[in-house]
């Protein structure tokens, strides 16, 4: 088993300089080919299909690391019969169908495997209907995250799941991804914020899970949909919950001399009955990356800060943040900055929000990782994550959600330094295998992908993992739907029929 | 992956690996998509509440805990789950039946409180769905396919669920004569209840808000203290909260009725007329059915589609 793993973190992260001459994706293009583009073109028109290889070669990768995705045609259809259509002479050319938003995923969830036609829904990314009386929106799903709040502003609510990726992913990608955001602390995350979606079946036809009503009837398929990392179906238009704006909101600063201070003062909010809008966390080496990059305003010399926001009722709000001032105080807080207006409160986000582009300025390489464990043991987490990384003589940087014990820890690297690779995979499984232990899971938000797709089984047992491929079965018997993701190879053996014989090789071997 | 847990364990083996077999809960929503098929052996979840974990704002309970108990030792830290209290209704036949409280505005969903679950599954094994940790997308999400499925495709035998803080004030308050919709508005309303004439309220909250709320309703209407919602007809039909807020005569059929605004569940007089279902979601629904229990074993009558 730890063969395995290593052989999987190994393919992941070896992958990454080697890079795709252009001659290799222009010689995927066959004959065959030809034919499915012309089908293609057909039934969407040409404005809207492009099989060279700078579209395809940008459909091959997302965020992640993996650098092995493969993309056949690429077409970017304007409406939900492009997409049913696009499906269809996929089954007629027997092959497989990945969906992809904006890219921005970080487990190569949109990385597809074995020249799948791949489907670019950024075309479709229109606000259909804002429907106030029934507190939904119905969007197409290649609307920018941040689009839609925008949108929603002067109607005096909005979309409350906002990743740090928000200015540009998709709400497709976040239902597929079930993504988190800092306020999916106290409001929940995109599965609790989608009411009901179109999707398009891997046999091209319509059909709309869940509904504006109280209790859809059935099976909570629109649940069972959301999540499930574009191998169910293509979301073709997403009813959103629409969320009042509170009438009042705190932001506070809160900066600790020690590491553990700050994971001990999360900890005691929660247990305090106080579930604050966000609770976020940076350490010592993220805030200073931070200023270098930003200049948020964060003290470089603290060791790690809070970023925490309460909102809702004034004169709760006003309890609330006094309290938690007094939880940061008797945990040995050096200081509590309260953010005087919204221009300051604007600013700290903005620390926070530019955490990943900071990140990229310290070092070539980064592998950010993302896992769950309960938040009542983020000081001893904390303290195995720096022993951990310290040991494969490595630099992290943690900056996460604290609030839920998500973590997202950034080995920081230079992989031309010889055995590098190899130490970042090593401390990366560690710190995997470490959160597991401690009774977490293996990914809060970021998703399985191709990932962690062979982690699954340190998580789950076999039985777990059947359920789990029954429910992908229903939705798709085919397995057609961005085949090769999530589940561990041994349970999506009937995936490999889907892939490219030429592929399929490159892919498991 | 699952610790080994004796109860469970037990649970299965009664469950055995084939032959009909229903699980009986607190018998309150017995009746919800359709009875049980003649010949069903009846089995009972273990009971019990296994680890309540008040500062990581999570409970670990068998499945067969009567809601009313569980509530009562998480009330101590001043928390609760989302789940309704029925009398005698269980934590697995509130998961199963998937029907949220009249408070759901404060709570949330039924459907978003459960993080874990072990179940039984058609061939009698024990699965783990979902993880112990308050955020968790690691593969599919069998929790949420697990909510409201009448147990029509795993057996749950013990889950572990959100909790949430229970307001330092909450007071029911009945508006006579009111417009629902400048009830709503009051951001601690954790119910809104509207009978066509009167509006109930739960506020729940900080004092100083519930106060400033209950003191904002008083300038609106007639307004005054009482000790719980209203009785609520039998009835539940799931209506969009439009047709919720608007609910009138035209639904004389309903009979007397409360319908939660906000939300859009109506509870009425009468049953609700059958609600059309598309063919595709009853194929999808069917295919589910034959996925996880090939045999048709698992409460054999029940049928989440005939919900409510
Ligand atoms: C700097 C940075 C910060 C980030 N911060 C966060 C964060 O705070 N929280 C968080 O959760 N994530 C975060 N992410 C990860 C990523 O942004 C999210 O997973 C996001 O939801 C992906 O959206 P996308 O549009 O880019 O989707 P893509 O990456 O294009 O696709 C993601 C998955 O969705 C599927 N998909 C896309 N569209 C559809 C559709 N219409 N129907 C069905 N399936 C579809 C794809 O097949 C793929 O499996 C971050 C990423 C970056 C680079």
């Amino acid at each position: 088993m730890a063969n395995t793993l290593a052989a999987a973190t190994r393919r992941v992260l070896g992958s990454r300089r080697r890079g795709r001459g252009a001659a290799e994706v222009a010689g995927a293009v066959d004959a065959g080919d030809a034919a499915l583009v012309a089908d293609l073109v057909e039934a969407i028109g040409d404005d809207r299909v492009r099989a060279d290889t700078a579209a395809r070669y940008l459909a091959s990768r997302d965020a992640s690391i993996y650098r092995e995705g493969n993309a056949g045609p690429v077409c970017y259809p304007g409406s939900t019969s492009d997409v049913a259509a696009c499906v269809k002479v996929a089954i007629r050319h027997g092959r497989a169908v990945s969906p992809r938003g904006a890219g921005t995923g970080l487990a190569g969830g949109a990385a597809p495997l074995g020249q799948p036609v791949v489907l670019s829904m950024t075309r479709m990314d229109k606000l259909l209907e804002v429907d106030l009386d029934n507190g939904v929106a119905w969007v197409q799903p290649g609307m920018v995250n941040l689009d839609l709040s925008r949108a929603l502003a002067p109607h005096g609510v909005h979309y409350a799941p906002d990743p740090s990726s928000q200015a540009v992913c998709t709400i497709g990608g976040n239902l597929a991804n079930n993504s988190g955001g800092p306020h999916c602390l106290a409001y929940g995350v995109t599965s609790a914020h989608v009411v009901a979606v179109e999707v398009v079946l891997s046999d091209g036809s319509v059909v709309t899970l869940g509904d504006v009503t109280a209790e859809p009837a059935g099976y909570d398929l629109r649940g069972a949909f959301v999540g499930s990392e574009g191998m169910c179906g293509i979301a073709t238009a997403v009813a959103v919950r629409l969320t009042r704006n509170p009438p009042a909101v705190c932001t506070m600063l809160l900066c600790f001399e020690d590491v553990s201070d700050a994971a001990a003062t999360v900890s005691a909010i929660i247990a305090a009955g106080i579930v604050p809008a966000a609770i976020e966390m940076m350490d010592q080496r993220c805030v200073r990356a931070i200023e270098d990059f930003a200049q948020a305003g964060y003290p470089e010399d603290a060791a790690a800060v809070l970023l925490v926001e309460v909102d809702g009722p004034s004169g709760g709000v006003a309890i609330a943040s006094e309290r938690v001032d007094g939880i940061a105080r008797r945990n040995q807080a050096i200081s509590v900055r309260i953010a005087a207006d919204e221009d300051e409160r604007a600013r700290l986000w903005k620390g926070r929000k530019s955490a990943f582009g900071a990140v990229a300025n310290v070092m070539p390489d980064y592998y950010l990782h993302d896992t769950v464990v309960p938040r009542t043991r983020l000081v001893e987490v904390l303290e195995r994550i720096y022993e951990i990384v310290d040991r494969h003589d490595l630099l992290v940087l943690n900056v996460f959600h604290a609030g839920d014990g998500n973590l997202h820890p950034i080995l920081a690297y230079d992989s031309r330094v010889p055995g590098t690779d190899e130490r970042v995979q090593a401390a990366g499984r560690e710190i995997i295998e470490m959160s597991l232990d401690m009774g977490g899971a293996l990914t809060g938000e970021h998703g399985i992908g191709v990932e962690k797709r062979e982690y699954m089984n340190r998580m789950f047992t076999e039985v777990d993992l059947d359920q789990q491929s029954r429910l992908r079965a229903s939705f798709d018997p085919y397995c057609r739907m961005n085949p090769g993701k999530v589940l561990p190879s041994a349970h999506s053996c009937s995936d490999i029929g889907a892939l490219r014989a030429a592929d399929a090789a490159g892919v498991w071997g | 992956m699952a610790d080994f847990d004796e109860a469970l364990a037990a649970f299965a083996a009664e469950v055995g690996p084939d032959g009909p077999v229903c699980v009986r809960g607190g018998g309150t929503r017995w009746h919800l998509g359709g009875e049980a098929a003649p010949g069903t052996r009846e089995v009972q979840a273990p009971a019990g509440v296994v680890a309540f974990e008040p500062a990581e704002m999570t409970v670990r309970v068998r499945a067969g805990t009567p809601v009313a108990e569980l509530h009562a030792e998480l009330t101590t830290a001043g928390q609760r789950t989302a789940l309704p209290e029925r009398a005698g209704g269980t934590v697995g036949g509130a998961l199963m039946a998937g029907e949220s409280s009249i408070a759901r505005l404060g709570l949330g969903s039924v459907r978003e409180a459960l993080l874990q679950a072990r179940y039984v599954c058609a061939d009698g094994r024990i699965a783990s769905a979902g993880a112990a940790t308050v955020k968790n997308v690691s593969g599919f999400d069998l929790c949420r396919l697990l909510v409201g499925s009448l147990g029509t495709l795993g057996l749950v035998g013990e889950a572990l669920l959100r909790t949430v803080p229970v307001g330092e004030t909450e007071r029911w308050v009945r508006l006579a004569g009111a417009e629902a919709g400048a009830v709503r508005s009051c951001h601690t309303a954790a119910s809104v209840l509207w009978d066509g004439t009167d509006v109930w309220t739960l506020l729940s909250g900080y004092e100083v808000d519930v106060d400033e709320d209950r003191g904002r309703l008083a300038a609106l209407c007639d307004c005054e203290d009482v000790d719980g919602p209203p009785e609520l007809p039998p009835h539940r039909w799931a209506c969009t909260p439009a047709e919720a807020a608007a609910f009138d005569a035209r639904n004389g059929a309903a009979g007397p009725f409360v319908a939660e605004i906000g939300v859009g569940v109506v509870h009425a007089s009468e049953p609700q007329p059958s609600r059309s279902v598309e063919p595709g979601v009853v194929e999808l629904n069917r295919r589910f059915k034959e996925r996880f229990d090939p045999t048709g074993r698992l409460n054999p009558g029940r049928d989440p589609l005939r919900k409510p």
